[in-house]
């Protein structure tokens, strides 16, 4: 399990508390993308906004959502949360970010090392891989795990003026998400576009 | 060079499939392409690739495509998304859980492989997945032979996924293209 990798010293915090501190230095309507699973649960739990966006399947897709997001929008700051589950579907889309670069996008890796929502098997990486140096390989240079919450809120806000997409990873524990978001695609998806300004309620 | 040679003759590029995607794309103010390439795309995406009015750009996988085109028609950015057959074949999960649940208007362009002359098997069996997993899932999708048809096929599809917000899927018959042959 990743928890038990000698290489990490960086503190398990738990995925809810840190998705609330996100929520809460928001001002300005940024996006939020909420991977699959227990990651957009707890986004649904600490708060609705119009801004955020739910995933309810695709798993491994919220960085690239958010990097389309983000290229449409390049005035928006747009966040992505995604478990380690998920980016491990998907790591071909960090070159693809590093190549398009867009200095909106902040992506925060949630990493337990498990499959929490299937059981909490141990993912395939869990004991050997690291993910934010994957993201370094990967042309991300601005990636780095958080030691603790205060350099978690620290990271996030030298993302918000960084001059290229910020890649966060934080160890997270094996707690189930919160609460469960509305299973609703299109209502979800609707009020989104109304929170990015694209279109009016009918 | 192949691509100087069409940007010095644009009345031959636009009569040919590729300068009608290209020009039907503008037309509908579509200025993201995402795509994982094919040898018989590679005109079209040299095209998009030397005009300024495109953001094109190759992605690792075809779902990581439909990804970033879900988010940015969400964010207002028409996008469509090229692949070949094989590439189609890895989509199923993308389509059932994000582009129709959420009725995204995915506008895709398959190049197709597999048929008129494969010379893989691999290709020819993947090919045959391909209308039956746009029929199980009652998407819409025009296969394109002829040259004469084809801009009216491309413009009238485009704009109904953008209207009724559902994906379409355009396949490039080798009867439209040329296909690919087996050379070596």
């Amino acid at each position: 399990m990743s928890n038990d990798n000698p290489a990490r010293n960086t503190k398990v915090m738990n995925r809810f508390d840190l998705t609330s501190r996100l929520i809460a230095k928001l001002k300005h309507e940024e996006a939020v993308i909420g991977g699959i699973g227990n990651t957009n649960f707890d986004l649904w739990a600490a708060g609705h906004r119009p801004q955020n966006f739910y995933m309810l399947g695709s798993m491994g897709l919220a960085f690239p959502i958010a990097l389309g997001v983000a290229l449409a929008q390049p005035d928006r700051r747009v966040f992505a949360l995604e478990g380690d589950g998920s980016l491990l579907m998907q790591l071909g889309s960090l070159s693809t970010i590093a190549t398009l670069a867009p200095k909106n996008l902040t992506m925060v890796v949630m990493d337990n090392g498990i499959y929490q929502i299937t059981g909490a098997q141990p993912t395939p990486g869990a004991a050997v891989a690291d993910l934010v140096a994957i993201a370094v390989a990967s042309g991300l240079t601005h990636s780095s795990w958080a030691a603790d919450e205060d350099d978690f809120e620290r990271l996030i806000e030298e993302s918000m003026s960084a001059v290229g997409p910020t890649l966060i990873g934080v160890r997270i524990d094996d707690k189930p998400g919160i609460g469960t978001t509305r299973r609703d695609p299109v209502q979800i998806r609707e009020r989104f576009m109304h929170g990015m300004g694209v279109r009016e309620p009918l | 060079m192949a691509v100087a040679e069409e940007k010095t003759s644009p009345q031959t590029a636009e009569k040919s499939w590729h300068g009608i995607v290209l020009q039907t794309l503008k037309r509908n103010d579509i200025r993201l392409v995402p795509y994982v390439p094919d040898r018989v795309l590679t005109p079209l995406i040299k095209n998009l690739h030397a005009d300024p009015y495109f953001t094109t750009f190759a992605t690792a996988r075809e779902e990581e495509a439909v990804g970033i085109v879900s988010g940015a028609w969400m964010g207002g950015m028409r996008s469509a998304v090229l692949m070949q057959t094989s590439g189609f074949a890895t989509l199923a999960n993308v389509l059932a859980s994000l582009a129709i649940p959420y009725q995204i208007p995915l506008i895709m362009f398959v190049s197709e492989r597999g048929t008129l002359g494969e010379f893989n098997y691999g290709q020819s069996l993947v090919c045959r997945t391909m209308r039956p997993v746009l029929d199980s899932l009652a998407m819409e999708h025009h296969t394109a032979t002829r040259l004469d048809e084809f801009e009216f096929i491309v413009d009238r599809s485009i704009k109904q996924a953008l209207t009724t917000q559902a994906p379409v899927a355009l396949i490039l018959s080798p009867l439209l293209t040329g296909g690919k042959v087996f050379d070596k």
